[in-house]
């Protein structure tokens, strides 16, 4: 045993090997995908409607905020239901990507120090399960729709686009906050806590116009844009263009923070977790 | 053409105190320039692996032999691939297998046969490949129909059964074992000792981490022993 003061960065194999681990990481979908389904199964196993306990309990949340909230906002239900349950929904997803992404590489500590599997695997777990979660949510539309009589049109598809964003952006923020959170274990609640001070601060249950004069509260709101993108096409609103425009700038710097921690810091990942 | 060759490999482990742990000492740190320095810069390093240089070809049957802590498992996981020294060179040519944690990743309540494709996946095999071991990794199991059960059911010789029949169900180049598996009744035992013997000759590297002074006499051609993650000595196994 020795005190010697350790330099964290390896000699070698820095961008070659991280490279190989993105690729084959995202090529081993057979791996996350079956990691993934398994963490769901897990949840909820041996209950009668499995993940759709997902489901129910959105629903539940969605059904119990919208009748309140809709009398406190003074808003019509119609109108209000269905906004709420879209950005209640895009806010499940997002939120959830964003703090299970402090769990990539900590909770998969025992897979990472008994087999050598790319390390973005545990990234696409993550992300997978989510979209799982996320795709079982979106059932809960169906009957919202139907019943406050919301005509959707094709336009609706132009929310795909923006959950493949999403995801993306739960890739990315997965391998950066991953790493982040692997080495200094105060990290996790510090984003938990500003993921929760973001819902009251983002239009998710009250909408854009009541802020008035401090729109911009919005506007300068990462979260508000990645919602717009998901929720806007689902409202009819068709593609927001300027929050389309922000969130492709906000992906490009995540994707620059994360590659450039990844590359160097990669190799420290079994020794952190 | 399997082959090991280590030259220097270093491998060590900063033990953070809580502080060197948290974000908030970080920025700390930063920001007072080393006013604090005092209560936080003890950061000890332990040196699991102290310049570790040797060479494994083909046909090599490695022991690792060494008190607890020595660095057996530390050097059999940086062989795997799990740790990356810190410094030096090691390269690695061949497909490996490594059966340090026999029932990793099992799903308690998926049934035998969904925790065999599991396991497989997880050894690196394609799905289609393991799909096409199933019925020989089952038969070797011996559990029957009980694979079509979750395994949260199986007792814990039977798990080891299931886990040991899919870890050793393909034949690698080089095969790194810590410590002997010994899993099952008599009966099994025996056969399970026959499997890992063809296992062993097989492969074209062996490396066998062991306390068991007679297991490496009898399955290893030459020794190395750790001690405090030095090798101290390297010997041929008399025969």
């Amino acid at each position: 045993m020795a005190a010697i003061a350790l330099s964290e960065r390896p000699p070698h194999g820095g961008p070659r090997r991280a490279l190989h681990d993105l690729i084959d990481g995202a090529r081993a979908y057979h791996v996350w995908g079956r990691l993934g389904w398994q963490d769901i199964r897990q949840r909820y196993r041996r209950s009668l409607l499995g993940p759709f306990w997902i489901t129910i309990s959105a629903a539940a949340m969605i059904g119990g905020i919208g009748l309140m909230y809709s009398r406190l906002l003074r808003q019509e239900t119609d109108e209000y239901i269905p906004f709420l349950a879209v950005g209640l929904l895009a806010w499940f997803f997002i939120s959830a990507l964003i703090n299970e992404a402090c769990t990539a590489f900590v909770g998969a500590e025992q897979l990472i120090k008994q087999v050598k599997l790319p390390l973005t695997v545990h990234v696409w777990r993550v992300v997978w399960r989510n979209l799982i979660i996320f795709a079982h949510n979106l059932l809960i539309l169906v009957p919202v729709f139907l019943y406050y009589r919301r005509s959707v049109d094709a336009s609706a598809l132009l929310a795909l686009p923006g959950i493949v964003l999403i995801v993306f952006n739960g890739y990315l923020l997965g391998i950066g906050l991953g790493m982040v959170c692997a080495r200094f274990r105060d990290v996790p609640p510090i984003v938990g806590n500003l993921v929760q001070l973001c819902f009251f601060l983002t239009p998710v249950m009250f909408q854009t116009k009541a802020l008035g004069h401090q729109e911009w509260v919005a506007q300068i709101n990462p979260f508000y844009h990645f919602l717009q993108i998901v929720r806007a096409p689902l409202l009819g609103s068709g593609l927001p263009v300027d929050s389309w425009m922000y969130a492709l700038a906000a992906t490009a710097l995540f994707g620059l923070v994360s590659v450039g921690v990844f590359i160097p810091y990669r190799s420290r990942i079994a020794y952190w977790v | 053409m399997a082959h090991i060759s280590a030259k220097g490999v270093c491998v060590e482990f900063p033990i953070w105190s809580p502080s060197r742990r948290s974000l908030k000492s970080a920025v700390l740190r930063a920001t007072t320039g080393g006013r604090l320095a005092r209560e936080t810069s003890t950061w000890v390093v332990i040196q699991a692996l102290n310049e570790l240089s040797f060479e494994f070809s083909r046909g090599d049957r490695v022991g690792l032999v060494g008190h607890n802590g020595s660095g057996k498992t530390t050097l059999l996981r940086v062989l795997t691939g799990i740790y990356e020294p810190v410094r030096g060179q090691l390269d690695v040519t061949g497909r490996i297998s490594s059966l340090l944690d026999l029932s990793l990743g099992m799903d308690h309540e998926a049934t035998g046969y969904e925790n065999i494709v599991l396991r497989g996946v997880l050894m690196g095999l394609s799905p289609s490949a393991i799909e096409g071991k199933v019925d020989e990794i089952a038969e070797f199991s011996e559990l029957g129909d009980y694979l079509s059960m979750p395994i949260r059911t199986y007792s814990s010789g039977m798990l080891l059964r299931l886990a040991f029949s899919v870890s050793t169900s393909i034949a690698p180049e080089i095969l790194l074992l810590d410590e002997w598996l010994s899993v099952g009744d008599a009966g099994f035992r025996e056969k399970a000792e026959q499997r890992l013997l063809e296992l062993i000759e097989s492969s074209a590297i062996v490396v066998l981490a062991s306390h068991d002074v007679n297991l490496i006499r009898r399955f290893c051609s030459r020794t190395l022993r750790l001690e405090h993650g030095r090798i101290v000595s390297e010997e041929p196994v008399a025969t």
